[in-house]
């Protein structure tokens, strides 16, 4: 009778002798999945800092305030206050007159230059507006904020050495000696950068500006939405919901999952070829770039979509169908709306990869320098992404820090576009 | 039919097709081998005619000559055992098996003296007039109230929203149900209890005025309490309507059924008052089924 207790207790040493491998192992996997999520973390961690370090100092700018005399005999020789003739009025000596006027003893044309350099070339444009918006400034004197040329903002924002050699320093001695006699004349102010989100891009750092380049990428993506969101979820619910199951309609879906894996600048190339060559439609156009990225998006979009519709219960159908709904009423009062929050999420996946697509923007000509904001879908434009791209291939110190501000702005709309989602997702969601 | 029929010969070897097994136990007339419907299958005032009606699914014949009748104000339950071809052929009866790829149906199938086969009918009209509640509770993802009111708003039969609420009301009324939900119209209809949500079911089937109700074993996701209700629900609802059971439990189509039907294999084996087949029915198949020899 000892006989099958025995062989009992064997087996539960056994299993306990055994007990021991398996915590151990557990404990292994467990360590090994912190590990991986702590290195995870660590590089986004990494990320952040260096790209915020970077780039939070662009968001301000380094500006110097002038008081500078609105002579009328520049302005306005005439005395007529005609809005052409203040328009085309060389403001520019205005304020070169009013440095002159602060560092009365530099001479010598080189000095000279040196001098007009601290005060950035968008000067007269500001000092333009101004007296265009106001002629009774004229005759008059005016104290007026300007942006500090790129290489001032870097030496105040600590970018360029001063004890380096002059040779080394885009800032030379007599700069230096200036722009301490300003500081110390309270006239250098740090204030936020509003031309950066207000200009499109420009040669002069101190005036770039991400408007242009968020302005393409916002009107790109609205093409994008617009074209792919539509086209996609008929197609999914159409395949899903009422194509026959046959040969032709699985080489369709073998064909679309193709579709999601095709090199994107291919799809560019496409756009080169068939939207601009043969439709004739404008180069460098968020027109364009929409429509590439429409056809780059459609296929991520369809198979989310599908998924989500194969994901609602058949019995829903059923019982639409059972009271005597069409297959179509079946579909839009009832497997839509369940399947719609999962559509969403494929939409902004899909968009998120529009949104950061460079590629094929190359191809349609969206890398062009193009300084104005665009104002709608036909007008030449750049995007975020390409934006980027052409502010780190640039050689000035500035742009070092432009480069870092765009990508936080680009972080920030993708931010933005997957709470949008998050928000409509769950205004969306329902269990059954 | 030849493989079937041999297989009970390999269990009886001594039997021959045309006899009847010679035992004392034995009360009933035709024996196992027995294919063609023996009882009453055709009733006097019938609502819905069912003549040679085949099931195809691919190359499986799941349904096979079946001919029967669904009477008016009658209860018809369904029994037999798993896959026997029960739900297909409920499924028939408003053409749910159109949306089930590879399902062949042929023969005839009358409602009202109007065959339904017909390709040119259509199967919206249809399965309002012949409505279905299904095995497992499928209240839409919506209130209460959405949920009944679905079918009259898409059917339009309701001209304002007085109307409708109305038909909701009454739906539900006559679904049971109302005492219990009258104060959250607006809550989720699958908020309610799985027997709850079968009530709600079949007052969804009712709103839209079928003249025939199928029900695809509606009790076998409830506990007893519900499973009660419901049965008592079928009662009162024979005065209004017709009615198709399929069951898996005999108590069950003893208790609510005016007529029942066996079907074994994709045949129709016997069909009968449900008093008479439960007490003496005539094919030794029936017999062995609702005395628990299988099934």
């Amino acid at each position: 009778m000892s006989e099958p207790a025995q062989t009992e207790r064997d087996s539960f040493a056994r299993v306990e002798a055994g007990m021991k491998r398996r915590r151990a192992a557990e404990r292994r996997f467990r360590f090994f999945g912190k590990c991986a999520v702590g290195l995870g973390l660590g590089f986004l961690v990494i990320l952040f800092v260096s790209i915020v370090g970077n780039g939070y100092s662009a968001f301000w700018q380094t500006r110097i305030t002038l008081d500078v005399a609105i002579d009328e005999a520049i302005v306005d020789p005439a005395g007529t206050r005609d809005p052409a003739v203040l328009r085309a009025a060389d403001y520019g000596a205005l304020i070169k007159q009013s440095l002159r006027e602060m560092f009365p003893d530099v001479s010598g044309r080189r000095n000279r230059f040196a001098l007009y350099g601290l005060v950035s070339n968008g000067a007269n444009f500001d000092l333009r507006d101004r007296v265009l918006a106001d002629p009774s400034l004229i005759g008059g004197k005016l104290s007026l904020s300007v942006a500090a040329d790129d290489d001032v903002d870097m030496l105040m924002k600590g970018h360029i050495d001063r004890d380096a050699p002059e040779a080394d320093r885009r800032i030379k001695d007599n700069q230096l000696a200036w722009i301490d006699a300003l500081e110390a004349d309270d006239r250098l102010h740090s204030a936020f950068n509003l031309d950066f989100f207000g200009n499109g891009d420009s040669r002069d750092p101190e005036l770039a500006g991400i408007r242009g380049a968020l302005m393409g990428s916002i009107y790109t993506l609205f093409v994008t939405l617009g074209l792919s969101f539509p086209l996609a979820v008929a197609a999914a619910v159409y395949l899903e919901e009422f194509a026959p199951k046959n040969r032709w309609t699985d080489l369709i879906e073998v064909n679309i999952n193709n579709l999601a894996a095709v090199p994107s600048i291919v799809f560019g190339l496409l756009g080169l070829a068939v939207f601009i060559n043969f439709f004739t439609l404008p180069r460098s156009a968020p027109i364009v770039g929409g429509l590439v990225l429409t056809l780059m998006t459609l296929p991520t979009i369809i198979i989310a979509s599908r998924a989500a519709l194969k994901s609602v219960p058949p019995s829903i159908r059923e019982g639409a169908l059972g009271v005597g709904a069409s297959p179509m009423q079946a579909v839009m009062y009832h497997v839509l709306p369940l399947a719609l929050p999962g559509m969403l999420t494929g939409t902004i996946i899909g968009m998120a990869q529009a949104l950061g697509e460079t590629a094929p923007l190359l191809m349609i000509g969206m890398v062009a320098f193009i300084a104005d904001v665009p104002t709608g879908v036909f007008d030449p434009s750049t995007a975020l992404p390409v934006q980027i791209y052409l502010w780190a291939d640039s050689p000035e110190r500035a742009y070092v820090e432009k480069t870092s501000a765009a990508i936080i702005v680009l972080l920030l709309f993708l931010a933005a576009m997957n709470a949008l989602a998050v928000l409509l997702r769950r205004r969306f969601e329902r269990r059954w | 039919m030849e493989a079937q029929a041999s297989r009970f010969m390999a269990e009886n070897p001594e039997q021959t097709p045309a006899r009847r097994r010679p035992t004392e136990a034995d009360a009933a007339t035709y024996d196992r081998e027995h294919r063609g419907t023996v009882g009453e299958l055709r009733s006097e005032v019938p609502r819905m005619r069912c003549t040679r009606v085949n099931v195809h699914y691919g190359d499986k014949h799941a349904i096979r000559d079946v001919s029967l009748d669904v009477g008016k104000n009658e209860v018809l339950a369904m029994i037999g055992p798993s896959g026997c071809g029960k739900s297909t052929f409920l499924r028939c009866l408003n053409r749910m098996n159109d949306t089930v790829v590879g399902c062949r149906v042929s023969g005839e199938i009358l409602l009202d003296g109007k065959d339904i086969m017909a390709s040119d009918v259509d199967v919206v009209p249809l399965r309002a007039r012949v409505g279905m509640v299904f095995q497992k509770p499928n209240p839409f993802p919506k209130s209460i109230f959405e949920n009944v009111a679905f079918g009259p708003r898409i059917h339009g039969l309701a001209q304002s929203h007085a109307e409708l609420e109305e038909i909701v009301v009454s739906s539900l009324q006559k679904a049971n149900l109302w005492d219990e939900v009258k104060d959250r119209l607006a809550h989720p209809g699958t908020g309610l209890s799985g027997g709850q949500q079968q009530r709600l079911c079949i007052a969804r089937a009712i709103a839209i005025q079928p003249e025939v109700i199928l029900m695809d074993e509606p009790c076998s996701a409830l506990d007893p309490i519900s499973t009660a209700k419901i049965e008592q629900l079928i009662d009162e609802l024979r005065r209004n309507f017709s009615i198709c059971i399929v069951t898996h439990s005999m108590q069950q189509a003893a208790r609510v059924s005016q007529r029942t039907a066996y079907f074994h294999l994709g045949d129709l084996i016997e069909v009968g008052d449900t008093d008479r087949i439960f007490v003496k029915p005539q094919h030794q198949l029936t017999e062995d089924y609702i005395t628990g020899r299988f099934g």
